[in-house]
């Protein structure tokens, strides 16, 4: 006998955002983690609907923002009153309001790293491939389809149970997606 | 979706928007108006001999309720000619704020024509007379040019203020709204640009010419920052004491205090850029003529009142609003309100007194009862014209064509 695929997860289709919100409530309210929600567009307040807590960008972005300010002042600090130490227009070695704006600008860089950075690995971009690519059915999330998959290494996780919570949520589809 | 308010009733409840007749901002505008016009006497009355001391404070407490005023403009002109969908709820609060202006027009009106001999130095002939610095600026800096400036500004924002006032409570019973809202929309674009140039040349000459050698081509954009937080602070308070009240729940939501914070932190930040840009080049260009002006602040007790300034006016409130509970949450943000408001005055005091004081070479603060009077005769005629506001028409734009995207508003 063949090797079986392993199976991605599930996938459910549906025909309106107004189904898909409240699909995402109902899968909420049953505890699963391990699920996504996809959507041609972004759907107010589907982040509630979800359960999704807050980003942790916020706090990734503020340690970034604030090395990079940091590091930026030590840097002219260093070049300019260890590594260089010149006059320039008598004012002392360390004027630091002349160090202002490039102290900002490094904050703003390193914070703007942070956040487009930090995003993509959050997300584990770039990837070459992912398994809901499988299914010929999800090429329409980017069209006029919304989409729930649920992945199979969700501890609650059962091919039976699971199909049937989908179905019940309305679904127009539910397919078994390869790895 | 227009109509379909029609078919599930109104968007608004009238009892949301309008005041019942025991409500007590019924009798705000008599209780203010009392107080205000009261303190204001008193601070005549206690004027003394010197007068500079007294229009000191009176410039210093006139600019504060200049900014809310401005600052109610600039929000409705800018909602308009951006078409702003959020802020259709709190727009009619922005208005009747900057309805205050024909009101601060009039007590403008005798710092330009009473006290200008005691503000500024430029208007003694002797002065001018061994000043070439002076006399070269004449064309611009001469009584006669200095009131009828005066005299264009406060009209222009009279007529932009009770012009726009009018329309939008006209909209609210208008048989079809749609000719109200786009007349609003294009002549916003108008206003905005006649208010840019207008706040600038008041900026320069009420406040810049305090020191009448000194110049900075940013000072507009300076006090302009201070009105936008002010107001955008104003509009949340207002709103967290109807609540309180018992108005506007449900129409004004999370969301709307949401973006109202960012647009304080926003602004409170700008704040910080302007006012660094304005001494960074000054600082390092290190030109006497213009180090000067900088310099007295920084001596005695006024250089802690310039580093206090820093921290109340941008550092604390930018650590403080930059996160999300914290805007979302009416507590927390009407604490920020109230401190924003108080910092704007801060601001004035030390854009106002220390000119004054360096006349007479001194590096203290000294904190008068004068500064009160004013500050409290001020803010009571503000608080009554603007409650006075409130009680004649809804609160929020009943028709405006954009008024339900504005309540389902979210953040996402």
């Amino acid at each position: 006998m063949a090797k079986r695929p392993k199976h991605y997860g599930l996938l459910a289709e549906y025909e309106t955002a107004a189904d898909l919100y409240h699909a995402c409530e109902k899968v909420r309210d049953a505890g699963y983690g391990a699920w996504d929600a996809h959507t041609p567009f972004p759907v107010h307040g589907l982040e509630k609907a979800m359960g999704l807590r807050s980003s942790i960008i916020p706090y990734i972005v503020c340690v970034m923002g604030f090395s990079g300010a940091g590091l930026g002042f030590l840097l002219q600090y260093w070049s300019s009153t260890i590594a260089y130490p010149l006059i320039i227009s008598a004012k002392p070695y360390n004027s630091y309001p002349a160090f202002v704006p490039v102290t900002f600008e490094l904050g703003i860089l390193l914070g703007a790293f942070g956040a487009v950075f930090g995003m993509l690995a959050i997300n584990k971009l770039p990837q070459l491939h992912h398994s809901l690519f499988n299914s010929h059915r999800f090429s329409k999330f980017s069209d006029d389809r919304f989409f729930i998959s649920i992945e199979s290494r969700d501890p609650k996780y059962d091919a039976e149970r699971t199909r049937k919570l989908l179905e019940s949520t309305g679904a127009a589809a539910v397919e078994e997606v390869e790895e | 979706m227009s109509g379909s308010h029609d078919r599930h009733g109104p968007l608004v409840r009238h009892e949301q928007v309008h005041f019942a007749d025991n409500s007590p901002w019924k009798k705000a505008p008599m209780l203010f108006g009392a107080i205000g016009v009261i303190s204001l006497g008193v601070a005549f009355a206690l004027k003394g001999p010197d007068a500079s001391k007294f229009w000191s404070s009176y410039l210093t407490a006139v600019m504060w309720g200049l900014s809310i005023g401005l600052g109610g403009l600039f929000f409705t002109l800018v909602q308009h000619a951006v078409r702003a969908g959020w802020s259709i709820v709190v727009r009619r609060i922005a208005e009747n704020l900057m309805l205050t202006l024909p009101v601060v027009a009039l007590l403008i009106l005798p710092v330009v024509f009473l006290g200008a001999h005691d503000l500024f130095h430029w208007t003694h002939a002797e002065a001018m007379a061994h000043d070439e610095v002076l006399q070269a600026k004449q064309a611009y800096l001469n009584e006669g040019s200095f009131r009828i400036r005066a005299i264009v500004y406060l009209a222009l924002w009279s007529l932009l203020s009770l012009t726009f006032w009018s329309w939008s409570t006209k909209q609210d019973t208008a048989a079809d709204p749609a000719p109200y809202a786009h007349k609003m929309r294009y002549w916003s674009t108008v206003g905005l640009l006649v208010f840019a140039l207008t706040l600038t040349f008041a900026a320069f000459d009420w406040l810049m010419s305090l020191d009448p050698h000194w110049f900075s081509t940013i000072f507009g954009v300076y006090y302009f920052a201070g009105c936008f937080s002010i107001v955008a602070s104003s509009i949340a308070l207002t709103v967290i004491l109807l609540h309180r009240s018992g108005y506007l729940r449900g129409v004004v939501t999370t969301e709307h205090f949401h973006d109202l914070g960012k647009v304080m932190f926003a602004f409170s930040v700008f704040w910080g850029y302007i006012g660094f840009s304005q001494f960074f080049l000054i600082w390092y260009a290190s030109i006497p003529e213009e180090t000067f002006w900088f310099s007295y602040r920084g001596q005695g007790d006024w250089l802690t009142l310039s580093i206090l300034l820093i921290f109340v006016r941008f550092a604390l409130p930018f650590v403080g609003l930059m996160s999300r509970k914290i805007k979302r949450n009416p507590r927390t943000l009407g604490f920020w309100c109230v401190w924003i408001i108080v910092a704007e005055f801060l601001d004035m005091y030390w854009l106002v007194q220390p000119a004054l004081a360096q006349r007479t070479g001194s590096e203290h603060i000294r904190p008068d009862v004068l500064d009160l009077t004013t500050l409290v005769g001020v803010a009571g005629i503000l608080v009554a014209v603007f409650t006075w506001g409130l009680q004649r028409h809804a609160l929020v734009p009943m028709r405006d064509p954009r008024l339900e995207e504005s309540l389902n508003h979210e953040n996402s």
